[in-house]
């Protein structure tokens, strides 16, 4: 049995078949559907959840590779302030990539990459937004960098 | 994706011994370029053994040579102080590679190994690929190819090595540690990655069940002047077109020691011996670079769709060398 620390709780999980990504088990087996399936080859960060500290894509991802690894969500962010600036500053248009880009954001404050707009850029690069809504991104990511 | 099995063991021995006793076995380090060809059917392994938690991670200076464990992530070794002092220029080609997310799930064993992006050969629909199916033909070669080999290419194969970071190694003259059942075994970067010729499926000097355990970063001299020049469609997050890794000792305006390599021309990481010698003991001058670039591209095999490369490539390394002697 492996088990998958979701957001503080764990996830007996049966992976008697094994080719079950980390993504398809977060949205399928634990109804956790925020974190989007989007490429699902490791092209467009849709998919981008933080493990034991990191952001990794779960589309590439075995969840079995997980075993007892503590992975965040777009679940698992309490009311973050990235967030809130992501709807201030109209940082989405379908909103599919959005959880992704949260994500990602959130992660990349904490590896201290955010002190330029061309940081931001180049270090949000992972994550792409069909809508290109990257001006409203790099905005939001600004604003709560420079409150941090 | 077919069905696997999956193991995980403790120790680098049971992993090594899981992979050696079962043909259809492989092992499973960060998953960018495996799961991915998984998922698209290209491979289908009967067993993943899953070596991420073996103690084969880290990063440590010993004298002259950095000692890299084969599990480091590209985020890992990234941020590696020495690194960043001695040899920044590998560090700028880890750093242009891939995405953050990816960095922080591929390992440096991993990323050696990594294999091409040309779509004929990741796309199983396809008949025609040496390396899938030896001896089924080439279809890049008779169909549009532009992220392709000029270097190392015949009608027999015309697919690109993409790594950034093998390209910046192979100029420091890294060495790959392996270990397998029978022996562990050191080989030249230089000498790891094999031509294409006529056998396109077989990449590297690893047999089955052979694992690399660490790679050795010999420093360079203290005061080189360096980059890592990648030249791409878009800003960030893409494959290289073109590159060119350039480290150099210089006395004033005298080029003492150079190492060059470059990207996005080889069929392998492409180290520029010819290069070299054309740098070694000569002014840093317009004319000293294009003769370089001229020792580095020549004898291309290009198609339609890859001629423009040969051009940019010299280019591209021109460029690298007037930046980081100016």
């Amino acid at each position: 049995m492996t088990t998958l620390i979701v957001n503080g709780m764990e996830h007996p999980l049966d992976l008697a078949d094994p080719r079950v990504t980390l993504l398809d088990a977060l949205r399928d087996r634990l109804g956790l559907t925020g974190t989007k399936k989007g490429c699902d080859q490791g092209a467009c960060g849709a998919c981008t959840v933080i493990a034991d500290g990191r952001r990794i894509l779960s589309c590439l991802t075995l969840a079995a590779q997980c075993d007892g690894r503590e992975i965040t969500t777009i679940e698992g962010l309490e009311s973050h302030p990235m967030q809130d600036a992501f709807m201030r500053h109209d940082a989405f248009q379908c909103g599919y990539c959005t959880s992704g880009q949260i994500m990602s954001a959130v992660a990349l404050l904490g590896e201290d990459r955010a002190g330029s707009d061309d940081d931001i850029r180049e270090f949000m690069s992972g994550n792409l937004c069909r809508c290109g809504a990257y001006s409203n991104i790099v905005a939001a990511v600004r604003e709560v960098a420079r409150h941090a | 994706m077919r069905e696997f099995r999956y193991e995980r063991p403790t120790t680098v021995a049971e992993a090594i011994r899981a992979v050696s006793e079962d043909p259809e076995a492989d092992f499973l380090a960060g998953g960018t370029t495996e799961v991915d060809l998984m998922k698209d059917g290209v491979f289908h392994p009967d067993l993943l053994v899953d070596i991420t938690r073996l103690p084969l991670r880290g990063v440590r200076r010993n004298g002259t040579m950095l000692q890299v464990g084969a599990l480091t992530t590209m985020e890992e070794l990234a941020a590696d102080r020495t690194l960043m002092e001695r040899a920044p220029f590998v560090r700028e080609a880890l750093l242009l590679g891939a995405s953050t997310q990816l960095r922080n799930m591929a390992t440096i064993g991993g990323n050696l190994l990594q294999r091409t992006r040309c779509r004929y050969f990741r796309d199983p629909a396809v008949a025609a690929c040496n390396k899938r199916e030896p001896g089924s033909g080439c279809e890049a070669v008779n169909s549009v190819a532009r992220m392709h080999a000029i270097l190392g290419a015949s009608r027999d194969c015309i697919a690109l090595h993409a790594s950034d970071l093998a390209v910046a190694l192979v100029a420091l003259d890294a060495v790959v540690h392996l270990q397998s059942e029978q022996e562990e075994r050191s080989v030249p970067l230089t000498q790891f990655y094999l031509m294409p010729g006529d056998t396109p499926d077989r990449e590297n000097v690893l047999r089955h069940g052979e694992l690399i355990t660490a790679i050795d970063i010999p420093l360079p001299p203290e005061g080189i002047r360096s980059t890592y020049l990648k030249v791409r469609d878009r800003a960030s997050y893409e494959f290289a077109l073109t590159s060119a890794a350039v480290a150099l000792t210089m006395d004033g305006s005298v080029i003492m020691d150079a190492r060059v390599a470059m990207g996005g021309v080889g069929t392998i990481p492409w180290r520029g011996f010819e290069a070299e010698e054309v740098l070694r003991d000569a002014p840093a001058t317009p004319d000293t670079f294009r003769s370089a670039a001229d020792g580095m591209i020549h004898d291309t095999f290009t198609v339609p769709g890859t001629a423009f490369k040969v051009e940019l490539a010299k280019r591209t390394l021109i460029r690298a060398l007037t930046e980081v002697t100016s």
